[in-house]
């Protein structure tokens, strides 16, 4: 186990490492850095010494030690197009991120799971097919489509919903958050709708995948012959074994949201993270496209090796021996 | 030998099984019919796909859809079991009729101790405290012969040995004491060293509970060592049943008679092993008549045309024409 | 233990079995390429996976949607009513007109004009071309980088199996959608402004392949695995037949199958992907709109209540993906053996 461990947090360190390096290698490619960042008129002289300042002028390999050691505290010098400190930037958006991807996980497993164990129950039931169609139709949605159609029916055309922002906010210390007020949770409501809905459906289909793989086992089967309740099959047997495989793919979920957040924010505008990157890309903002990256891997690195952990934790075949991994 | 006048704990009449293909009815059990006595091992022997596990399967009730059971009767201790509502046979399984799997690691849900699978299913047929239950597990590990049961009781299956976990399969199977137990190639799974100890402890176990076997499997030298009685299938149906001691030295069918010629015996002096032409026939391609015939030696004008039923020949029943004139001439005495 | 068994060849499917029979050397008179083509098809529409298909209504409905799609991106430029990329022909007096059957409406331009007088029908079959090349591109990047990647991993094993799978796990750790967008972006930025107009498509192309690449390489490196153990396979190779001819001949039609599943799917990932980044702004450029960049475009007048301008490329989009999953779900059921 100690060495599982310890290999994981080997190729942690390994991926973060790569990632560093290539956000670091951004700077290189796209010209000075210099004339990014200051006006037309400043002398040369003035460039030369803002580049001596900035340590532009040691080694590369010096540099990005520096650069690596900047990053490990949180410092990821200026925004190209805003001119402020990066990590202002983000520590200003990373609560609004954060709240909506919370929100939407939740629904989702909740809304999710149920739907997915019904279906994988009573797989001929009505309500089963109905489930599995708008389950489909909800992975051919693009999220930006269904928050497009979100805002038009429930903020142009009913007009019960406000369509962009966060609304007003409560500030806890430093962080916003939108939970505290009613005007927060209308807006924050149809964002979070919207990024759950593909979520649910992957979840829904998993979980139902999951559920009629399981009752197809011999371990059930042998069950029934002993005359085992349904009860006890479904919900005692089936649904432990289906739960076990997908409670550790939610920790994947998480970064799928993530993900999906940025098309959300886009649409709704909603002031987080994504909203930053994506304009980040348009304008070739070179330190938050960086600091976004490796902020990402470090976010889902530390994910994936809290999955595995909780794979160790509970299936108890992988506390003895350590299990190769299946094909 | 079981005495005649009382009623054979299981009774199979007639039973066909069929499964709606598009290419139409598929009959995989064709008119089958067998009686297990109380404390009887009955061994079903025959090849991959003879229709064996499909015949156990249906009379315990576990058929898998579009499977089911077209015709004919299963009767446990006089009363019928064939299409009874589903709680109703849940309660005869596991009570009344027990059942052992080929492959003791699937057989066991690796997330739960082998101590929680036994306790639920004591507690699902016998109305038991929790810590009788608990007890009454521990010595059926004991009984099964897993060392230490009280410790290994709260171990996952993951953590016994392949032999190990089917004698728990066994303990399984057995902890609600039921009338019969089929056991579906119980040992093929295992490794050849453990094979007759296995066999062993069913055996004796299915003794002490007083429970019939019904042993399901493709291996003669199982048969030969464990069961009482013989019933060898064939496509679907049954070729001969019959004693096993009998069946064995005096094969009646000549399908039987290529099978016991195919077993290398220490002791008996064989030129070449007996190897039977051809293969058996799949389900959509049965021959007319005798399903034999295309690859009998002995093969002759009513074989390809009538379909011979089992006869009585000496303590045996053969389905075989061959025999039916032996027993004309017999009768005409 | 003495089995019952009678003798028999055990596994390896039929064209392999008529394969391996070559390689021992005894001589067969192959038909030629036509009556093979021919003898396939009918077998084709004799056996199960045809069958399927035929009995399943939503299933023949999805592929009539996809064909009609096709179709209409494949012959834009013939079958559209107007060309849109001709801004000549452009008259701002047509724009904003709603659908045909609205009130103001024109039966000239179907479903309506957007701001700059272009029909919406016309976009929409132009953007579904732009959308279905791209989709097209990376998928086939994609399969054929994956399978290559895959059968390697999966026959040579050894170190370059780990190695590759473990570069396959990381790059699982990261959603689709965000690796191909940050290669999309990371790989735009490191251009320099002038190539990045005209090379953008074939980096969004490369991005979305590379955000695929993995489920073909799992699946096929896993199918790969079982087929390098069959007899056929190590009866090629006792003949010494080279392990790359063993690999293309032997092992790839075998595995061809699941790739065709993956394919299906990945294509509807794939357009939903290139819709998204392009709905985003950092997709196709706007000269070549794609659905994605229409329905962008279109949203910034869904409050002043033009509608159509969005909603209509939106349901070509989801039309055209919902069709191809469908297809892709039914190709993997009547594929799958078990559930034969």
């Amino acid at each position: 186990m100690l060495a599982f461990i310890v290999q994981r947090l080997g190729q942690a360190i390994l991926v973060m490492l790569v990632v560093a390096f290539v956000s670091f290698s951004l700077f290189q490619f796209v010209g000075d850095p210099i004339n990014n960042m200051v006006g037309q008129e400043t002398t040369v002289a003035q460039r030369e010494a803002l580049r001596e300042r900035l340590g532009l002028n040691d080694p590369v390999p010096l540099q990005f030690v520096k650069w690596v050691a900047n990053a490990a505290q949180g410092e990821f010098g200026l925004s190209y197009r805003m001119g402020k400190p990066v990590n202002e930037l983000i520590a200003q958006r990373l609560p609004a991120t954060l709240e909506l991807v919370f929100l939407s996980a939740i629904l989702a497993l909740v809304i999710g799971v149920p739907m997915g164990v019904y279906t994988g129950l009573h797989r001929h039931s009505w309500l089963s097919r109905a489930f599995l169609t708008v389950s489909l139709i909800g992975i051919s949605l693009p999220t930006f489509l269904i928050g497009i159609l979100m805002i038009l029916i429930f903020g142009v055309w009913l007009g019960w919903l406000p369509t962009f922002g966060r609304g007003g906010t409560v500030a806890l210390g430093f962080w916003q958050t939108s939970f505290l007020t009613l005007q927060g949770w209308s807006h924050i409501v149809m964002p979070a709708f919207t990024l759950a809905l593909f979520q649910l459906t992957l979840i829904m289909r998993l979980v139902r995948a999951e559920m009629l793989e399981v009752l197809r086992t011999d371990y059930i089967k042998f069950a029934r012959a002993r005359g085992l309740r349904n009860r006890a099959i479904n919900f005692g047997h089936a649904l432990k074994n289906t739960l076990v495989p997908v409670i550790t793919i939610m920790g994947l979920q998480i970064g799928a949201l993530l993900a999906f957040s940025i098309i959300t924010e886009t649409v709704f505008q909603w002031p987080g993270m994504g909203l930053l990157i994506i304009q980040a890309i348009q304008f070739v903002d070179i330190p938050i496209m960086s600091s976004y990256l490796v902020l990402v891997a470090l976010f889902f690195v530390v994910i994936n090796l809290t999955v595995d952990l909780l794979y160790y934790a509970v299936d108890p075949r992988l506390r003895v021996e350590r299990r190769v991994a299946a094909v | 030998m079981a005495g005649r006048s009382r009623r054979p704990v299981l009774e199979v009449r007639h039973l066909e099984v069929e499964f709606p293909t598009r290419r139409g009815r598929l009959v995989a059990v064709d008119d089958v019919s067998f009686h297990i006595e109380e404390g009887e091992v009955l061994g079903v022997v025959g090849e991959s796909g003879a229709g064996k596990s499909l015949t156990g399967a249906a009379i315990i009730g576990l058929l898998e859809p579009p499977g089911r059971i077209a015709k004919g009767e299963v009767l446990l201790d006089g009363e019928r079991i064939d299409h009874l509502p589903y709680d109703r046979m849940r309660r005869l399984r596991g009570n009344r009729i027990g059942m052992v799997f080929q492959d003791p690691l699937t057989s066991l849900n690796p997330l739960y101790t082998v101590g929680r699978q036994l306790v639920e299913t004591i507690l699902t047929h016998d109305d038991l405290s929790a810590g009788a239950a608990r007890q009454r597990a521990i010595d059926l590990l004991a009984e099964v012969g897993i060392p230490s049961p009280a410790q290994r009781i709260d171990q996952y299956p993951h953590q016994f040995s392949g032999g190990m976990r089917q004698r728990v399969v066994i303990a399984l199977a057995l902890c609600a004491n039921p009338r019969v137990v089929i056991a579906d190639e119980p040992t093929t799974a295992l490794d050849v060293s453990i094979q007759a100890q296995i066999i062993k402890v069913l055996k004796r176990l299915c003794e002490e509970h007083g429970a019939a076997v019904m042993l399901i499997t493709h291996d003669m030298g199982v048969i030969a060592e464990t069961a009482d009685r013989v019933a060898v299938m064939y496509a679907g149906r049954i070729a001969e049943v019959g004693p096993v001691r009998e069946v064995i030295r005096n094969a009646k069918h000549p399908y039987t008679h290529g099978l016991m010629g195919s077993i290398p015996m220490i002791g008996h002096d064989m030129e070449r092993l007996v190897q039977i032409e051809g293969t058996m026939p799949r389900l959509t391609e049965i021959p007319s008549g005798c399903p034999f015939h295309p690859r009998c030696p002995h093969a002759f004008g009513r074989c390809p045309r009538e379909r011979p039923e089992l006869m009585s020949v000496d303590r045996s029943q053969v389905a075989c024409w061959l025999h039916a004139d032996a027993r004309l001439q017999s009768n005409s005495r | 233990m003495p089995s019952t068994r009678a003798c028999g060849w055990s596994g390896g499917s039929r064209r392999s079995d008529a394969v391996a029979i070559r390689a021992i050397g005894t001589e067969q008179i192959r038909p030629g390429v036509g009556a093979r083509i021919v003898d396939g098809f009918r077998r084709f529409l004799d056996g199960d996976v045809f069958y399927s298909f035929r009995r399943s209504p939503v299933t023949i409905v999805a592929s009539v949607v996809t064909l009609l799609l096709f179709v209409a991106a494949l012959f834009a430029p013939w079958l559209a009513p107007y060309n849109t990329y001709d801004v000549a022909s452009l008259n701002l007096i047509d724009a904003f007109r709603p659908p045909a059957w609205a009130d103001s409406g024109d039966p000239a331009f179907l479903l309506g004009t957007d701001d700059q007088g272009r029909d919406v029908l016309s976009s929409i079959m132009f953007g579904l071309r732009i959308s279905l090349l791209v989709g097209f591109a990376s998928v086939v990047l994609a399969a054929l980088f994956g399978t290559l990647l895959g059968l390697l991993s999966g026959y040579v094993g050894g170190a370059l199996d780990s190695l590759i799978m473990r570069i396959a796990d990381v790059q699982l750790t990261f959603p689709a959608i965000l690796i191909a967008l940050l290669i999309d972006g990371i790989v735009g930025s490191m251009l320099a402004p002038a190539a990045r107009r005209d090379f953008k498509i074939y980096v969004l192309i490369f991005a979305i392949a590379a955000s695929l690449w993995v489920n073909f390489a799992r699946t096929v490196r896993g199918s790969t695995m079982v087929e390098k153990n069959k007899e056929y396979v190590q009866a090629a190779k006792v003949i010494g037949v080279h392990p790359a001819l063993i690999m293309l001949r032997h092992v790839l039609p075998n595995v061809l199958g699941p790739v065709l599943v993956i394919a299906t799917l990945s294509l509807a990932i794939a357009v939903l992907t290139e819709a998204t980044l392009s709905f985003l702004g950092v997709g196709v450029p706007v000269t070549r709109p794609s659905l994605g960049t229409l329905i962008r475009i279109g949203n910034d007048f869904l409050f002043s209540g033009e509608w159509w301008m969005t909603i209509f490329p939106g349901v070509a989009l989801v039309a055209l993906v919902l069709a191809v999953n469908l297809l892709g779900d039914w190709l993997r059921d009547a594929l799958n053996p078990k559930l034969r």
